[in-house]
This record gives structure tokens, sequence and C-alpha cells, in this order.
């Protein structure tokens, strides 16, 4: 250290302290109450209201579970139950297997192209799930152009709501398994080939044991999407009566809502239980992984890689086909009979009132449900990672942010409706508006934000909220100029996850919509209801096409972020 | 040293403060002073609380009890921010998004200065720490000992009267924490500012600080400068933690006067221990002698030269007095000593304890 003749002068008093202004332990304190009772007002009261009442009558009067027992001696409601449990296992029992070989090909071998095949598998996430019923009416519906091969069978039914719960259900199963494939000990695969191993021996002593927990979590997962699904049974299970369109029926249909409640508990059940396996599984599997584990990098083998690049290339083309199918098909004047092209099915006004409206309204929920969610759970999340006081009231919104995880669209729906079109509620007249569907969008898709925030922000080093005390400057600028910059990308990643989620989700609010603020998900259910199966295409597609969009834009921006705006990222 | 210029009232003072997690007692029975313009090191193992009590003078960790003084004035409910101090953590926690400039000027901004007189400080800082021309750079351009000194200079930034340093050198190479260290002393004996250092590293603690704290399980074992603590250690764990110690079981035979195995020894510091009582005799290995011994040397007797452990400068050899096969003594024998004498593996030769040298526990302590 350079040598001054003078020492600094130590109490330059300029320099010292200005008194506090504002204490920030009050700051901190509001912001936090402030955050719990968010939370309460959007979470835990709609779910009270779903929980009293099922209890009561349609006079609403309390009955205890009289209202469960005349569902379970209904023979029509129950026998959905049934067919619910069905559906899924079913299904469940298809797409796990596949998926586990696709993510297995994408992680563990040495086919080309495996971003295609990624990218390809991810198609389904971005449009509404009704979109892969509406696909597989197109190619084996009533008018289906491969309807020879269904032999006689109908598509209408369990057949169909599986085959297309499979097209939707696979990206999530695959995401979970692609991470669960990625945590692997390359030196243990080393270990076991320098001792002479057969390639079976590894992969039933190895690879299936390394990777159990992510099987395990992704099975609850796939079986609690299937159950708690609306869209997909709505559009393609004719008959088939599920728990989803049950609750629909019951609510909207016959204005039963004490009977709509215990449906929705019903659907509780699967969804609390995954919530809670998937919690005991992470545990597991972060302990598993030494911090000294070698990731795994897969050698060419040209046997297995191409059988593996075959089975990759027909499943892509099995997600992919459908969907373009649809595509098309929105497109051509009059399917199967007139294939010729016209843009007539996207003047929406011949078939929804509003014409282009819903989609107007869905990127304007989509919109404000990005920016207002986001600020939300970011904002939620530091307070409760990063400051310090009150712990009891910061485990407490802990809690209620990892709820909506364990609670289905559907069933939050259903609490929104309870708690918020109840007469003595004075936010009753937030009621069919626009700001309650995003409240409810923002509650819906809350946990999957909150856990990207708390992941970034437990990356930040923990002491420089100490180190902004110890310099007198409060945490609010450290949040503006330190905490936010740095996990800038972790912002846009919640951002682009809540607004196609916002764009793409039927199940929660169409309880909720309203005359004006019917949203492109719901018309699409509409315009089926009504025989428009182009024009119910055409939305989906407009929202695919949106959605995914957005989602390259995330990518590029990205990159900006990380390169030039993020220079200091670089040594 | 520093304590020869003490004033009456010391700049903190800390009384009988307590911390529980849970069940486990973080610190318990703490009363320490520390003088205006001291540098003091907090020394224990891991899990002794020194970074606790750091902490809880901060005011980032509240203590369950007590009190805590700074300059005259109770903050011991006081948030951070109602303190005066600056603070380097291990880590360091530079804001990475932030150039070095802006990293040491982060404590300046919102204080109603211009834009000229902070740019004008920050410079100040950055030549006082060696870093004139760095501060357009990020934090992760910089090596571990520059980000350890910007850390230090944003520290000192705002001119605080208490400097809190949480083990600033362990993340750092040997050579340069070595350079540091030398540097970070001078600087802070030419600032005269009051600091704190926790550290586990008792050569550091030795080297760097005008009194030493050291703790144990939760509580203060001895405080002292680096001299007392090293060559009048007050218990068997003081002795055993900083430097070297042989200990050997031993029973009072008279005053001054002590018989380990079939050796009988005399010691200097007359410890008030009855005849008959077990205590527990200490030395250090490099105060064992072999050269000059004469007829009337006292504590004088023969032993064997075990094995030899090569330590660069010096040697460390293992002693098996004659007559005596339980007892084992550490005694190390410089580079010189080892080559004018010819010391090797199983010689026997004359040794001796300098009585001074010689510390007496009681006999249960450990």
């Amino acid at each position: 250290m350079s040598d001054l003749a003078q020492p600094l002068p130590m109490a330059e008093t300029s320099m010292k302290v200005s008194p506090v202004r504002i204490s920030e332990r009050h700051v901190a304190g509001a912001l936090i109450l402030t955050l719990c009772a968010v939370l309460v007002l959007i979470i835990a009261l709609p779910l009270w209201a779903l929980l009293s009442k099922s209890l009561e009558d349609t006079q609403g009067k309390f009955v205890g579970f009289a209202n469960f027992v005349s569902y379970a001696t209904t023979p029509s409601l129950f026998y959905s139950l049934l067919n619910s449990l069905l559906v899924a296992c079913v299904t469940t029992a298809i797409v796990v297997p596949l998926a586990f070989l696709y993510a297995y090909a994408l992680r563990r071998s040495c086919i080309p192209a495996k971003g295609v095949f990624y990218a390809a598998a991810m198609i389904p996430v971005f449009a509404p799930s009704l979109l892969s019923g509406l696909a597989l009416i197109y190619l084996f519906g009533n008018q289906g152009i491969l309807k020879s091969m269904m032999m006689g069978a109908s598509l209408y039914g369990p057949v169909g709501i599986i085959a297309a719960e499979v097209l939707y259900c696979f990206p999530h199963a695959m995401l979970i398994l692609v991470t669960a494939l990625a945590l692997s000990d390359g030196r243990l695969r080393e270990a076991a080939d320098a001792m002479g191993t057969t390639r079976r021996r590894i992969f039933r002593t190895i690879t299936l044991p390394g990777a159990r927990y992510g099987v395990i979590s992704a099975t609850f997962v796939v079986f609690t999407l299937v159950i708690t699904d609306f869209g997909i049974p709505k559009v393609i299970g004719g008959q088939f009566s599920v728990l989803a369109t049950d609750a629909y029926r019951q609510v909207v249909g016959q204005q039963n809502f004490p009977m709509g409640a215990v449906v929705g508990i019903i659907l509780l059940v699967p969804a609390v239980l995954a919530f809670f396996v998937d919690r005991v599984v992470q545990r597991r599997q972060s302990a598993m992984l030494s911090a000294r584990a070698v990731p795994y990098v897969p050698r060419p083998e040209r046997r297995r890689d191409l059988a593996l690049l075959g089975f990759v290339s027909l499943s892509a083309l099995a997600i992919v086909g459908p969907y373009a199918i649809a595509f098309w098909g929105s497109f051509v004047k009059y399917w199967p009979y007139n294939l010729s092209l016209t843009l007539g099915n996207y003047d929406f006004s011949t078939v929804e009132p509003d014409g282009w409206g819903p989609y107007r309204n869905s990127l304007l929920l989509a919109s404000l449900t990005a920016v207002i969610g986001t600020a939300l759970i970011f904002t939620g999340a530091y307070l409760i990672e990063k400051v310090k006081l009150f712990p009891r009231l910061r485990a407490f919104a802990q809690f209620l942010a990892m709820l909506p995880m364990a609670v289905p669209g559907l069933v939050l729906g259903l609490g929104y409706v309870f708690f918020y079109n109840a007469g003595w509620n004075p936010l009753g007249f937030l009621y069919g508006t626009l700001a309650i569907l995003v409240i409810n969008t923002v509650a819906h898709f809350y946990t999957v934000g909150h856990i990207t925030a708390l992941t970034s922000l437990k990356q930040l080093d923990g002491e420089f909220e100490s180190v902004s005390a110890s310099l007198k400057v409060p945490f609010w600028s450290t949040f503006r100029r330190v905490t936010a910059p740095i996990c800038l990308p972790a912002i846009l990643d919640i951002a682009v996850y809540v607004f196609v989620n916002a764009l793409t989700t039927v199940s929660a609010v169409i309880f909720l919509y309203g005359a004006d603020t019917k949203l492109a998900s719901i018309a699409i259910v509409h315009m089926d209801e009504a025989g428009a199966m182009a024009s119910a295409a055409g939305m989906a597609s407009v929202i695919m096409v949106t959605a995914i969009a957005v989602k390259l834009l995330h990518v590029g921006l990205d990159q900006l972020v990380f390169g030039r705006l993020q220079q200091w990222r670089q040594r | 040293m520093s304590t020869s210029t003490t004033p009456h009232t010391p700049f903190l003072s800390i009384r009988n403060l307590a911390k529980n997690f849970g069940a486990f007692r973080a610190l318990h029975d703490i009363d320490l002073d520390i003088h205006r313009g001291e540098f003091v090191c907090f020394l224990g193992p891991s899990g002794c609380g020194k970074t606790t009590l750091l902490r809880a003078v901060a005011g980032l960790d509240q203590q369950d009890s007590g009190t805590i003084h700074m300059g005259g004035r109770d903050v011991s409910h006081a948030s951070p921010s109602e303190r005066d101090f600056g603070i380097v953590f291990q880590s360091y926690a530079l804001f990475p998004n932030l150039t070095v400039a802006d990293n040491v000027g982060y404590g300046l901004v919102n204080r109603r200065r211009s834009r000229d007189e902070i740019a004008r400080r920050v410079n100040e800082l950055l030549t006082l720490v060696g870093l004139p021309d760095q501060g357009k750079k990020y934090p992760v351009q910089l090596s571990g000992g520059q980000q350890q000194r910007v850390a230090l200079a944003r520290a000192l930034a705002t001119s605080p009267e208490l400097l809190l340093l949480d083990e600033p050198l362990s993340a750092l190479d040997a050579k340069v924490r070595e350079r540091l260290r030398d540097e970070m002393r001078s600087l802070q004996q030419r600032l005269g500012v009051t600091t704190i250092m926790v550290t586990h590293d008792q050569e550091e603690a030795l080297a760097m600080a005008d009194r030493i704290v050291v703790m144990r399980d939760g509580a203060v074992e001895q405080v002292g400068s680096p001299e007392e603590i090293y060559r009048r250690p007050a218990t068997p764990f003081v002795a055993d933690f900083v430097g070297h110690m042989t200990f050997m079981d031993a029973i009072v035979t008279g005053p001054g006067k002590v018989r380990v195995d079939e050796l009988d020894l005399v010691v200097a510091n007359a410890a008030p221990f009855a005849v008959g009582t077990p205590v527990r005799l200490a030395m250090r290995p490099e105060e064992v002698r072999t050269r000059g011994i004469g007829a009337d040397t006292p504590n004088r007797f023969e032993a064997t030269i075990g094995d030899l452990a090569f330590l660069g400068s010096f040697c460390r050899a293992h002693l098996e007095p004659t007559g005596s096969r339980a007892t084992r003594i550490a005694a190390d024998f410089s580079t010189n000593a080892m080559r004018d004498l010819g010391i090797i593996p199983g010689q026997v030769r004359a040794v001796a304890f300098p009585p001074e040298a010689l510390h007496v526990f009681a006999g249960d302590g450990r």
C-alpha cells in the first residue's frame, strides 16, 4: 500500500452519519406485512372459502360432510372420479417411460441436433392444452384424415383424452427427467467401466437409481396435470365426464357451488400429495450429488445412438405433427373435403361477437401479469430471503408463496369464485374485471417464479446487506443498485414464464372472466362448443405463435443482457 | 504498543454478553474492553464464538443479553446502520456489478456529497490501499489480494471509528496473505483506527495484534498481548492452541518441584499446588535445550532421540527420557544445531528443561 505522508483525517465531521430519516426496520416491517397481507388475500382466503363452501349447503348453512357423502353416493359423480383416475393412471404410465427415454437420449447419448429435439418436445408448453385435443380431432376425429386408423373406435372419450394428455404432458415430464439425468457423477460410470460392468447392469445399478427421484417427481407431476386438466376433456371427452368437467358443470352449469367445492377438494388431494413428494424428492436429490462430482460426458456408441435417434425422431414427429396439422387446419376452407387455404377462419367475428377482442384481452392480461407478477414475486422473494427482520412473518410469507404449487388452477379458480363472489366481500367489485384475472393468474403461477427468484438470490453473497448496513446505505438502495441488476436474468425468466402461462391458461380463469374480459383461451372453448373448430384452432395457433415468439425474444434478450449489458460477468 | 497510550475510558466496552442459537450457547459471560486505536484479534477454533461476537459488535446478530457501549454510547440495541463501523468479510462481498470505484464510493453516494468530492475521496482511498489506477475495473477482473484491498478501502471510505475484519485473509494464498498482513498492520497503525479482526490463524494473530482475545466454547479464555499469550498461557487450551506444546502428567513433590515418571524437575513459576497434587506440565518444543549443558544445569537428563521430522528451518524430534517409556517430548532443533551436534535418530543425549519454560496447570484442566 502506498505511503501517504499524512494519515487521512479520520474524523472528517461532514463525512459522518447523517441521521437515518426513516427507520429501515419500520420500512422492512411494513413491506413484509404488506406482502403477507397480499398473499393472504390472493391465496389463503380463496382456498379457505373453497374449504368452507364444501361444508355448506346451497343456502350457506353448515352441513358438515354431507356434501361429500352425497357426492360419493351419486353414481354419475362418482364415476367421474373413477374416470379421472383411469385417464390419469394410463397417461402417466405412457408418458413417463417415453419421456425418460427421450431425456436419456438428450442427456446420455451422442445423437445429433439435440437442441432441435429439445425445442420440438417443448412445443406443447406454448399452446393451450386443448390445442392438442383439437389437433387429434383433425387427425382421428369424425372428419379426421386418418380416421380409418381408429378402426371404428371413437376418439371422443378416454382414448382421445389420453392421447391428447400424453402430448400435453410430455414436455413437463421430459423437463424434470432431463434435469434428473443431468445430475449424475461421471466417475461412477468410469468406475463401473473399469470393473468391466455390462451396459445393462450399468443402466440398472447406476443410471436408474440416479434418476429415481426424477422419475417419482415426473410421475406425480403428470398424474396431477392430467387429473386437474380441464381443456382437453372439454374438447375431446364427449360424454365421458371427469372431475374437472364436473366441477365446471356444477358451478357454471348448475350453480351448485357446494358440490363444485367438493370436486375442487377432491382435485386438491393428488396435487397436495404431489407437492409433498416433490419436496422430499428435491431434498434427497440435492444430497445425492457431492460438490466434487464430475459431470458425465457421453461417448459415441453407434448402435445405441442410432436406435435412440430413431426413437427421438419418431417422438418429435408425433409431437410436432399434430400441432402442425392443427395449424394447417386453421387455414383450411372445409376440413377435410376442401383443403384449399383461406384466412377466413381468422375472421373471428363470425363466431365470436368480440372478434379479435379475446386475443387482445389475453395479451393485456399476460403483459400485466408479467409486469405486476414479476415485481411482486421478486420483491417478495427478496424480502423473505434477504431481510433478516421479523423471522415469523417471513416464514409465514414463505409458506403462502409455496402454496399455489399444490393448488391446481381449477381449484384456485373455484376458490376465487367463492371468495370474491361472496355477498359480504367488499372486494366483490373486482369480480368479472380484468383485475381479478390478473390477480388470479399471478397467484396461480406464483410458486415457480418464487423458486426461481429464491434460487438466484441465494447465489448472491449473503453479506451484501451487512456491508450496506455498515455503510449506512438503506436496503432498498442496495436492492435497486446491486441485487436487482445482478438477478436480471432470473427476473426475465420469471416474467416470460408468467407471460406464457397467462396466455395459455384456461382452468382458473374460466370461472372468473366477465363480458368484456373474455380471454383467447376461453374463446377457443366457446368456438369449439359452437362447432367452429377451424377458428378455435386458429385462435389457439395465434396464442402458440405469440408464446413462441416471446420465448425466442427472451432467448435473444438473455444473450444481450449477458453479453453487452452485464460486462462485469466477464473477466 | 497501544496499551501504553490507553485513555481512561475504553472505546468499546462489552459487558455480560450472551447469545444462544437454540440450545447451543454461542456466547456467554463476555466482558471485554477495547481501547481507541487498538488492534485486537479474536482468536479461536471454529465454533468458538469469535465471529458471533464480531457480528454482535456490528449489530448484525443481536445478543440475547448484555450490553455494548461504543464511544461512550449505549448501542446494545442499535441496528447496524446506527453504529459506526466499517467491515471486511472473508468473501469481501464486493458488489460484482459495480466498478471498483463505485464499490469504494458506495457508502458516500447518499451523503449529499458532490460527484467531484466523492471521486476525490475514492482516489485517495484507492491510493491508500495501493490500487490507484484500478477504479474502472470490475471486481471479477482483480486478483484475490486486490479484491481484499478494495473491500478494505470501501470499509474505510466513510471514516468509521471502528474497523471490523472477519477472517479477511483466509481466502488468500500463503504468500499474498503474509504480505497483506504486514500492509494491513502498518495501514492500521498509520490511520490509528480501532480494529477488531477475527481469525483462526494463531500466527496471523501473533503477527498483527496489539492484544489477542483467545476464545473457546463461547467464552473468553485469555486476553493479553501476543507475547503474554505465547509465553504465559493462562490455560492448557491457550497453551495448546497458540503454538506447539508438549503436555506431561506430573505430581507436585515440593515447593517449585514436580515429578514426571522418574524425572524430578524444578519449575520457576511456582504454582499454588499442594504437595501430592496431580498437575499437567507443559513445555514448548523450541525450549528444550541440548547445547551447553553442564553438570549443574537444572532439569538435566538423558534422552533417546526418536523419529525426526524435517520441517525446513528446523527439525522436530521426539525424545524418550531414559528410564521412562511412557513420556515422549517434542523438541525443535535448528538446522544449525542438527549439523553442529550431529543429531541422528537413536542417539542418547543430555537435554534440559529450563525451569522458567515449564508451565504448570491443574491436573484436571484441559
